[in-house]
């Protein structure tokens, strides 16, 4: 009995799983002491809000709708994640995905809004133009031995203001926003085929929702059984013995660049194309989604699947972050909090160190306590 | 008197998934002796002398030092205790200097700036004392295999540790460079100091070595005194069997070229010089063409030519009549040119990967291996990896999906060789193949290479140690300074004659 729940511990999996719920835990309890710095007499509700999200509302079908809008963004949360993810098994650091994502913005949204195309075409679009500007980092390192991480943010600014110059021709008159689709073209809006019914008709609520919980999967599935994904993670374990077995270093470098870029603005176009959002052409600032991928690729233990996970709690923690009781704390202690916890969820590789050392030493001790039971029991 | 032994290890059992790596083992090493351990490949010789140099926890057993039960959790404990070891795949930081790898971790500081001037006197006097020549400002990553393992040492001599653990420091040395450690060795145990070696190499074993113990499988076999053994004895303790020394080969009868190499030239990475000098040369099928000479005369560079490691310079190489001057690596491979490597950890292996995936390295991409989707077909990769795992003896602790980091280092080399024999190649580049195998696994290796030859292949083997290449080859061309100085009949030379090729005081036509 009491072996099998020490080979349970050690299974990779449950691992990474208990590290990242640790790092949650410590996050909120980090959170928690800075909110009582502030002010001590909300602390303790604005933590419980926090965690609370959608919950905090008593009537189930609002929470049920505002359940709805924490998935329509956790959508492209996910993709983001997904694109860092895929990029890092084989050996790249995406930190493009913010870039790429703002790539897919502009492309999806154009093609919505300046051109009246459908759903589907604005959707390859912005797979495409994210793709391409992957493919472009990748290029540049495959051929000039530029750092990706260097070109990435470098094309995140590039991008951001080209998107900006990009769709200012098709923004409102009177504001910085880009136009609503509902009330331009509703063809490019995605379908939501009774998904949206099932959260209190929140409109928002569409198939991109189980469409970026298939890509997961998708990319479960190619990292882990398919020729490429044995080529791709061997090139991120050992680029050496990648070259030496024959496998083409300088094409799969752009391939996974390529594939990782449409992921990230895959994800954009799966958030505007719900019309949940409208894109503020006057931004100075990359949007944050494509870093929080990272940060949910760690906490997800760099499995695609864990990254469903860890893209819902870390949605679900902004999302609670607004409804923090605004006169006793700032408006940005949401993003605050939230930060403290994606920022804590670097340390899950550290935590599952010092778990199977802890593991270790346990083991030995009880060995040892064994031992001497024995030998005492021999003794007598 | 005295107390006899500096260490004592008693009763240690370490096991891992799979495996007991340390059955109830004990070792007692001798103040100012120099004790060896031998043992086959995954006998658990590193496993032991990790537990003594506190890098595992063993679940059974004490360690003792002078006579005092000590716990040693980790390396900084074994530190403490004075034990130190240079680990058969080193442990450098590659982008740091000589000298600031021998001080890291005990720096010395003042009010917390480094004081690396002392440092740097100590380890020139260490180095000076001992005849251990380095060059404290090189980069590891610059500087030969020979002199990071002197870096090593110091390390451990800077550390004033008293008790020294050497994970088979020869493996990877020139003869020239095992003389001199040898010798290093003796100094070093006649000052006091007390020796743990380990080593598959039975003279070596026969000349420095005061008493050896002798591992199989886990278990503690025994330990002799060496003036009252043989390497036959040794060998017997070690596999259980008896071990032929000599390898057993019929003349050979070379048939049409297979490899022909013209005017190959190749770059130096450290140097502006060319490592390889314009050299020509054939391999024909059935034949076993052997490249002699001391490390560092371009053999690595002639090497990653041909496999397309490096683009060449100028040259032509043909392979079965084909052009493959400028073919890609992948080509070469399906062409039917295998390569094992020179180094296994860096191109040989996928550390990461489990030892099937990088059984099928080579040939992941065959039909039978993949489906025309693109899905890997698990079942047969595992199947063709038990196949080999069972053929060539590579033992580890859960079979096909053992990740090949947690295997002993002659284990990994066991499976590339598998990996590269049974791809059944045309041409086989065997560079130091037998480099840290058992003496077991030498002999079986060694009449696979026969065997590939009897059936019409091709061998091109680079080794540095003569004996390998005495007893293996049809045909030796010697390497010295990038070109090809001599061609030799191993029949109608002598070691000696062999020897002065080498060192290049004797070449052919001049
Ligand atoms: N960290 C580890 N995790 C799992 N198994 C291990 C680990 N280290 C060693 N082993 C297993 O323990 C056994 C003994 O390995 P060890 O490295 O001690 O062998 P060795 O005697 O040094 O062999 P070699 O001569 O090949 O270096 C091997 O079967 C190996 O697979
Ligand atoms: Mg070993």
């Amino acid at each position: 009995m009491k072996k099998e729940k020490t080979s349970l511990l050690r299974n990779g999996a449950v691992q990474s799983l208990l590290a990242s719920l640790l790092c949650i835990l410590i996050g909120l309890v980090v959170g928690y002491v800075a909110l009582l710095v502030i002010n001590p007499a909300g602390a303790g509700e604005a933590i419980l809000t926090i965690i609370k999200n959608f919950m905090t509302y008593s009537k189930s079908t609002a929470q049920l709708k505002y359940l709805g809008s924490t998935l329509v963004k956790t959508a492209p949360l996910l993709m983001c994640s997904l694109s860092v993810l895929f990029a890092y098994k084989a050996g790249l650091f995406n930190i493009g995905a913010a870039g790429q994502y703002v790539a897919g913005v502009g492309a999806s949204l154009y093609c919505a809004l300046a051109w009246g195309m459908p759903w589907y075409v604005c959707l390859l679009a912005a797979i495409v133009a994210g793709a391409l500007l992957g493919a472009v980092s990748g290029l540049l390192k495959a051929y000039c031995n530029v750092n990706e991480v260097i070109s990435c943010i470098m094309l995140n600014w590039i991008s951001l203001y080209l998107v900006n110059m990009l769709l200012s021709t098709v923004k409102e008159e009177a504001s910085p926003y880009t136009l609503t689709l509902s009330s331009t073209n509703p063809g490019a809006i995605m379908p939501s085929l009774g998904l949206g019914a099932l959260f209190s008709k929140n409109q928002y609520v569409t198939v991109a929702i189980p469409l970026a919980i298939l890509v997961a999967v998708v990319v479960w599935v190619i990292l882990e059984k398919t020729k490429l994904g044995y080529e791709l993670r061997a090139t991120g374990c050992n680029k050496f013995a990648a070259k030496y077995c024959g496998m083409k270093e300088k094409e799969n470098l752009i391939l996974t660049m390529a594939i990782s870029g449409a992921l990230a603005s895959m994800g954009a176009a799966l958030l505007y194309l719900t019309g949940f959002e409208q894109w503020q052409c006057t931004q100075s600032a990359v949007p944050a989604m494509g870093f929080n991928g990272i940060a949910a690729a760690f906490l997800g233990g760099l499995n695609p699947l864990g990254s469903i996970l860890s893209s819902y709690f870390i949605q679900h923690i902004t999302n609670g972050g607004a409804y923090v009781d605004k006169t006793m704390y700032s408006a940005q202690i949401s993003d605050f909090i939230s930060a403290l916890i994606i920022y804590l969820c670097g340390f899950v590789l550290f935590f599952k160190v010092t778990l199977n050392g802890y593991l270790d030493r346990r083991d030995e001790k009880r060995k040892r306590a064994e031992q001497t039971a024995q030998e005492g029991g021999d003794a007598e | 008197m005295e107390y006899p032994y500096a260490v004592e290890m008693l009763n240690i059992t370490k096991r891992f998934p799979g495996i007991v790596a340390n059955d109830n083992i004990t070792l007692q090493l001798k103040k100012g002796e120099i004790h060896a351990l031998l043992g086959e490949n995954g006998a658990g010789k590193s496993t032991l002398m990790s537990v003594l140099f506190g890098l595992y926890s063993p679940e059974e057993g004490v360690i003792k030092k002078d006579g005092q039960v000590v716990e040693i959790k980790d390396p900084n404990d074994a530190n403490a205790l004075g034990i130190g070891m240079v680990h058969q795949h080193f442990k450098l930081v590659e982008c740091f200097s000589v000298l600031d790898n021998i001080i890291m971790g005990v720096e010395p500081c003042k009010h917390g700036f480094l004081q690396k001037g002392e440092a740097r006197e100590k380890v020139l006097a260490l180095s000076e004392k001992y005849g251990l020549h380095v060059d404290p400002d090189a980069l590891v990553e610059d500087i030969t295999v020979g002199m990071q393992q002197r870096t090593e040492i110091l390390k451990m001599l800077y550390r004033d540790n008293e008790i020294l653990i050497f994970d088979e420091p020869t493996a990877v040395l020139t003869p020239q460079e095992i003389k001199e450690l040898m010798q290093i060795m003796k100094n070093l145990a006649a000052e006091g100091k007390s020796i743990l070696f380990i080593s598959h190499k039975l003279n070596e074993i026969m000349e420095v070595a005061d008493r050896c113990s002798v591992l199989r499988k886990g278990k503690y076999i025994g330990t002799v005194e060496i003036k009252n053994t043989t390497r036959e004895e040794l060998s017997r303790m070690m596999v259980g069997r008896d071990v032929e020394f000599v390898v057993h080969k019929e003349p050979a009868k070379p048939g049409k070229t297979i490899l022909e190499v013209e005017g190959m030239t190749v770059a130096s990475k450290s140097h502006d010089n060319n490592a390889v000098k314009g050299v020509s040369f054939q391999a024909r099928a059935g034949e076993i063409v052997c490249i002699a000479g001391i490390d560092g005369n371009g053999q690595t560079e002639l090497v990653y030519g041909l496999t397309g490691l490096e683009p060449l310079k100028e040259g032509k190489i043909t392979l079965e009549g084909q052009d493959i001057t400028h073919a890609s690596i992948r080509r070469r491979s399906t062409m039917g040119m295998s390569h094992i490597p020179e180094d296994r950890h860096k191109h040989g292996l996928v550390l990461d990967y489990t030892l099937e995936d990088n059984m099928v390295l080579q040939r992941y991409f065959e039909p039978q291996f993949v489906n025309s989707a693109g899905f890997l077909k698990r079942k047969a990769i595992r199947e063709y990896a038990a196949k080999l795992i069972g053929q060539y003896d590579v033992r580890s602790g859960q079979g096909p999906v053992t990740v090949a980091r947690s295997m002993s280092g002659g284990n990994q080399q066991k499976a590339i060789i598998a990996r590269e024999i049974d791809k059944n190649p045309e041409l086989l580049i065997a560079v130091q193949p037998t480099r840290g195998l058992d003496v077991g696994a030498i002999e079986y290796i060694h009449r696979q290479i026969v065997a590939q030859r009897d059936a019409g292949k091709a061998v091109l083997l680079v080794s540095l140690e003569l004996d390998e290449v005495m007893a293996l080859s049809d045909r030796i061309l010697v390497m010295y300074e990038g070109e090809i100085v001599g061609e030799l009949d191993p029949k109608a030379t002598t070691v000696e004659e062999l020897g002065l090729y080498m060192a290049g005081a004797k070449r052919e036509g001049k």
